[in-house]
């Protein structure tokens, strides 16, 4: 039998939106699972080396970091473009590390102070002797876990 | 007569602009990058008023490399040095860490004990071998990087293959216990030294 088909003016009814909060929803919780709140602004601009052996920084809050690299683009009028050092929210020099582990260090339980790590973060384009000042700076204040962070890269 | 009222629904369309605005929340305060890098250790300081003496390697069992000011690499054994292309670090440094062949040029293995998970005794021949990392105070990072990286590969490369031979598997995937067993049989010795005071 012909199946009819009946011709007509019917609109089409709207789509239901019902279910867009949910997806909303959806979204929102992956991204409150697999981030991390931004805990300091950054001073300096640096780009990461890349490197194809890294491994995943364990246990975040045993992690200290240490940014070296440019002054940011908005800073660079007041205090030029050579690289600098940034521990928490300020410039600092090398003689201020060994303070700034001790405050570091105080701030853990007595059990996690000794797998404590400092990350040190520098542009690419850093010199070895900022570093290497840096590194001298860490064994003095016996702070001798050590990360060089890098990206992960798929290699040559 | 008016018993069954309806209770009006929550109009809740605007269930929607919440989340959204929820989510543009975190998408602005949230960071996703996991931090990643090369771990290492650095050695303690020695004490200021103790005497600072080199400690006496033998120049079979060092293996230096040398990153210059615009990043040519060095390496070798003290008796050997060659300019070397970064890509041939990391054979270089398994040989040197390996010494397949029981070379007298390179380092010589101590037979050590080491216990294994089930209380066995396991003999490994661990090399002596240190390499030693200098760099100039012009290095650039990204050079010493790729050479930390370089040796790094080198170190993961025979701990896996050790791991192959001695459990089956890949380093990464053995289990806590065995991986400190590999990482005694194959300790990382890179030493970074202080740079050198080389005149520009």
């Amino acid at each position: 039998m012909a199946v009819m088909k009946k011709k007509g003016k019917k609109e089409l009814p709207a789509i239901s939106t019902s279910s867009l909060p949910d997806v909303i929803y959806m979204i929102l919780f992956f991204f409150m699972v697999s981030t991390s709140m931004r805990d300091q602004e950054l001073l300096v601009r640096y780009k990461l080396p890349e490197a194809t052996e890294v491994q995943k920084l364990e246990k975040k809050s045993l992690v200290s970091y240490i940014h070296i690299g440019q002054p940011s683009l908005s800073m660079q009028a007041k205090f030029g473009t050579a690289p600098r050092i940034q521990l928490n929210d300020s410039y600092k020099t090398t003689q201020d590390i060994l303070d700034f582990v001790a405050a570091e260090r105080d701030q853990l339980n007595e059990a996690d102070r000794a797998a404590m790590t400092i990350c040190m973060k520098a542009d690419v384009s850093t010199k070895m002797g900022i570093v290497t000042d840096v590194k001298q700076e860490l064994r003095r204040a016996n702070a001798l876990k050590i990360n060089y962070a890098a990206s992960k890269s798929l290699g040559y | 007569m008016a018993d069954k009222r309806k209770v009006p629904e929550v109009n809740s369309s605007s269930q929607a602009d919440i989340a959204f605005s929820l989510l543009i929340f975190f998408l602005v305060a949230t960071t996703m990058n996991t931090d990643t890098g090369l771990a290492r250790m650095l050695p303690p300081m020695p004490p200021e008023n103790q005497k600072q003496e080199d400690v006496k390697v033998k120049e079979r069992n060092l293996f230096l490399v040398l990153i210059s000011g615009n990043g040519a690499i060095m390496a070798g054994t003290p008796t050997d040095q060659q300019i070397i292309d970064l890509r041939q670090l990391t054979d270089k440094a398994k040989e040197f860490v390996l010494n397949p062949y029981d070379d007298a040029n390179l380092p010589e293995k101590k037979d050590e004990e080491i216990v294994m998970p089930d209380g066995s005794k396991w003999v490994y021949p661990v090399s002596q071998g240190v390499i030693s990392l200098q760099t100039t105070r012009d290095t650039g990072y990204q050079s010493y990087i790729q050479v930390q990286n370089e040796l790094t590969r080198a170190f993961n490369e025979i701990r896996d293959e050790v791991s192959e031979q001695k459990f089956g598997s890949k380093f990464a995937d053995l289990s806590e216990e065995q991986r400190s067993v590999i990482t005694k049989a194959i300790p990382l010795k890179i030493s970074e030294a202080e740079p050198r005071n080389i005149k520009k």
